[in-house]
């Protein structure tokens, strides 16, 4: 009979800080432990930039905002057993949803562009050029959450979630037991 | 002084610069201005020695006040499902044809205006409309096109030529095509009594034995919460104050509901006695009926009413020669919004403000009408009221199920070949109800309007009593061919816009499970969306601050319950895991459009597959 492998872990940031992940290292030493109970894929952490091979558990980092999280996101669904999305910007799009408030303008994104790029009066953009390399990714018409892109398996709340939070949500889901997270780590006021 | 100064210093006056009777004011200046602008706004503000804002939102509360200027002659069309199955669509399409206008605008010589309205209680001769104050029924394309060539003559709609409708439709007062279409007459209000036995009665009894014999009767509330009603008298009675108050509630805004416009239309007598008997049992002096803006044709009718019983010593001073009982009642209009029905939002309608609810407790029986206790009463109720003194609370009870004491009133439409007003005592069942009203393959009911509960088939053999299904009236039938969810649908957008937005559950709530349940109609949504929509909902019923936010999600959740096959047709769950519901071509026709090319993972051409996602490793 096979040796029951390590659980594989892949992780992502797509439209986020990296706050999230930074929250993830935030565990110290348990960090220590956790390679001995898991071997990492795909991930910023090691800058392994493809799946080598299929995941137990991925974790994603931010919502979509442009086509290239799109296609990050549903790679990870395809090559993931459980997805879960940590932090706000995952589940709820966090800061960069609130570019979805310019809603009523006839021309929303262009709305968007010209104050990030043109208007705004803290910008030095001399050459009052919208950035538009063809290696840019296609920015989308609005910022989606995780959810609306992909079927999420679990959603981690915080701004970033704690690094005690990330930790006993990744020792559940590696033990293959559901995350019973205490009040006080998801407790946000 | 120019005329809009006037006008508005007109209407100021004629309420004695009264701060409290603000919703007339901004009544009258809409009626003869067609809008309440900032000056106006301001203006009023002076008068009345108030602050702008204070003017301003209560103006920008209510539906029927405007700041962009209305037409002369303003139409508003009931959107209603009910109406929607019953032909508006091409109603809407023929005034739009006529008038050259779109729904939502103002012709450009002012005359007319075109706009939606949600149920005028006129369901059952549904489609309708109101052009002014002025309701039309049973339209077709044809009678648009008479309708706006008359209004074009002689520009009054108080005189198109209709044919009224029976009984008092067709009394000078009323003269409208609006059509009582009473069906069955039950032994308790829709049959001739003598008129005012009951407060006949009550003159001779003390405060106490009036209580007991409403208390005796069983009366519960018709107007859907079903409180008893002698135990909301007596805490009324029993709460020392200087003043206490009478309000009939005649808002009858819960769509489907149309019961209270032929009690109002043709027992107003009945009503007002039953407010005279509240007064003398608990003491008021002052009463008010909260009347829809909806139907303010029935205004002179009521008034008329009001002063003929004033000569009769049966208002005023020392009624029915009873030294020392003094009471009187006042007309309030609404202006369009369904939240004003609520008590405490009647009240503070009442009072001048913005028809938002009042935080409880205190309860409006306590503490309602300026602080001082308040006995809100349905139409029916107190219609009930005068009939229980008249016969006895013994009587009384002999109609209906044990903790349903006599007969309802039930205003039926929708899919059913005679539809109008059925008296019937409690414990009726659904289906009896169908058979009488000649209802086609029914599929699903909505028994209490939106916020009551849409039932199936599998359900029809239920009783309508407060023990098992309660409604205030409405009973709305819908037959096989219809589309539950367009329904859900139209009724979630329904309280997303009559929602008074002071609670963010149901401001904000409503909105995200209209959205959700667009989605599921569309065919997009996965199971956790049918989650979601459960999930919200029960926070939304359990955390809103008053019965409208509570009841909201209702539409969804009963017809999450009841009709769970509609919604297992439409969800899908995808192997993949990806939402059928975000479609990224859409998502990315902006960019494309203000880059100026295409996408490297999307487009085919930029990429040698066809599309980079699918072949993405599996
Ligand atoms: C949103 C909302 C709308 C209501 N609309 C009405 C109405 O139009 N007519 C009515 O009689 N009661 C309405 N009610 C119920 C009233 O709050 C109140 O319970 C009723 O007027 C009490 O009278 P009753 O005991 O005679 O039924 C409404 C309640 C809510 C929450
Ligand atoms: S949730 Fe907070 S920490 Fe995490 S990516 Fe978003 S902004 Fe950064
Ligand atoms: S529940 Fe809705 S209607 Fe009631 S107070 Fe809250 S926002 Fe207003
Ligand atoms: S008048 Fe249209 S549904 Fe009531």
């Amino acid at each position: 009979m096979a040796e029951q492998h390590k659980k594989r872990i892949a992780t992502a940031s797509l439209a986020g800080c990296f706050g999230c992940h930074m929250s993830l290292l935030d565990i110290d030493e348990r960090i220590l432990d956790l390679i001995e109970l898991v071997e990492f894929d795909r991930s910023p952490l090691n800058d392994l930039k493809r799946f080598t091979r299929r995941c137990d558990i991925g974790l994603i980092e931010g919502g979509c905002c442009n086509e290239e999280n799109v296609h990050t996101l549903r790679d990870f669904r395809s090559n993931c057993d459980v997805l879960v999305a940590i932090g706000q910007c995952a589940v709820m799009g966090g800061l960069p949803v609130m570019r979805n408030a310019i809603m009523h303008s006839d021309d929303p994104l262009k709305e968007c562009f010209d104050e990030a790029y043109i208007d705004s009066p803290y910008l030095y953009n001399p050459s009052h050029q919208i950035p538009n390399d063809p290696a840019l990714p296609l920015i989308l018409d609005k910022v989606y959450t995780c959810v609306d892109v992909v079927r999420v398996d679990y959603q981690i709340p915080g701004c970033p979630p704690s690094g005690d939070t990330l930790w006993q949500t990744l020792v559940a889901l590696i033990n293959n037991r559901p995350a019973d997270l205490p009040y006080e780590l998801i407790k946000y006021d | 002084m120019d005329d809009q100064t006037r006008i508005v210093n007109q209407a100021c006056q004629r309420v004695g610069n009264d701060r409290l009777r603000l919703m007339d004011i901004l009544l009258d200046v809409q009626r003869e201005l067609r809008c309440i602008d900032h000056r106006s706004i301001a203006q009023i503000a002076q008068q009345l020695n108030c602050a702008r804002i204070e003017v301003e939102e209560v103006a920008s509360f209510y539906s029927f006040f405007s700041s962009p200027r209305k037409g002369d002659i303003a139409i508003r069309l009931c959107d209603d499902i009910v109406d929607r199955f019953q032909g508006m669509p091409a109603i809407a399409r023929a005034f739009e044809q006529q008038l050259g206008i779109r729904m939502g605008e103002t012709s450009a010589d002012g005359t007319f205006s075109l706009d939606w309205t949600p149920c005028i209680g006129l369901s059952d001769q549904a489609p309708a409309a109101l052009i002014n104050d002025t309701p039309v029924t049973r339209l077709t394309p044809q009678r648009v096109v008479e309708i706006i060539a008359e209004l074009r003559h002689h520009g009054d709609p108080a005189k198109l030529n209709t044919a009224a409708g029976e009984g008092n439709n067709a009394h000078p007062q009323i003269a409208v095509e609006v059509h009582n279409q009473i069906r069955h007459r039950g032994a308790v209000l829709l049959n001739d009594a003598p008129a005012d036995a009951g407060l006949d009665v009550a003159l001779t009894l003390n405060s106490d034995a009036i209580l007991q014999r409403i208390e005796d009767s069983q009366l519960r509330g018709r107007g859907g919460a079903g409180f008893p009603t002698g135990r909301k008298w007596r805490t009324a009675a029993n709460t020392i104050a200087e003043q206490r108050y009478i309000f009939c509630n005649a808002d009858e805004g819960e769509p489907g509901t149309f019961k209270d416009r032929v009690l109002l239309t043709e027992h107003a007598e009945l009503m007002i006695e039953g407010m005279t008997i509240a007064a003398l049992a608990v003491g008021a002096a002052h009463g008010i009926i909260y009347l829809r803006g909806e139907y303010s044709y029935l205004k002179q009718h009521l008034e008329s009413v009001l002063s003929q019983r004033r000569q009769q010593h049966r208002l005023g001073c020392s009624i029915g020669g009873r030294p020392g009982f003094d009471f009187d009642i006042r007309l309030q209009l609404g202006a369009g919004a369904y939240m004003c029905g609520e008590e405490s939002a009647l009240i503070s309608s009442c009072e001048g403000q913005r028809g938002e609810p009042k935080t409880r407790p205190p309860f409006t029986a306590e503490r309602g009408y300026l602080g001082y206790p308040s006995v809100v009463d349905n139409v029916e109720t107190f219609c009930c009221a005068a009939r229980i003194l008249t016969r006895g609370a013994a009587w009384f009870r002999g109609f209906g199920t044990a903790a349903s004491a006599g007969t309802k009133l039930f205003s039926i439409c929708g899919d059913c070949d005679r539809p109008g007003i059925y008296e019937l005592p409690f414990g009726v069942t659904v289906d009896e109800l169908l058979i009488a009203a000649g209802a086609r393959d029914p599929a699903a009911v909505l028994v209490g309007g939106p916020s009551g509960e849409l039932i199936s088939q599998t359900a029809f053999e239920r009783r309508i009593c407060f023990e098992d299904l309660s409604t205030a009236g409405a009973v709305v039938v819908f037959n096989d061919r219809r589309n539950i969810l367009e329904i859900v649908e139209y009724y979630m957008a329904f309280f997303v816009e009559e929602s008074c937005g002071y609670c963010t559950p149901c401001r904000v709530g409503n909105v995200f499970l209209h959205e959700r349940i667009s989605k599921v109609r569309q065919g997009l949504a996965s199971p956790q969306d049918l989650a979601y929509l459960q999930e919200l909902g029960d926070t939304i019923a359990k955390t809103s601050r008053c019965g409208l936010g509570q009841t909201s999600p209702n539409p969804i959740l009963s017809s999450l319950q009841n009709f769970p096959l509609v919604y297992s047709a439409l969800v899908k769950e995808r192997d993949d895991g990806w939402q059928a519901g975000f479609d990224i071509q859409r998502a990315l026709e902006e960019s494309r459009r203000l880059a100026k090319r295409r996408s490297f993972i999307y487009d085919p051409s930029y990429s040698d597959s066809t599309n980079s996602d699918k072949e993405a490793p599996a």
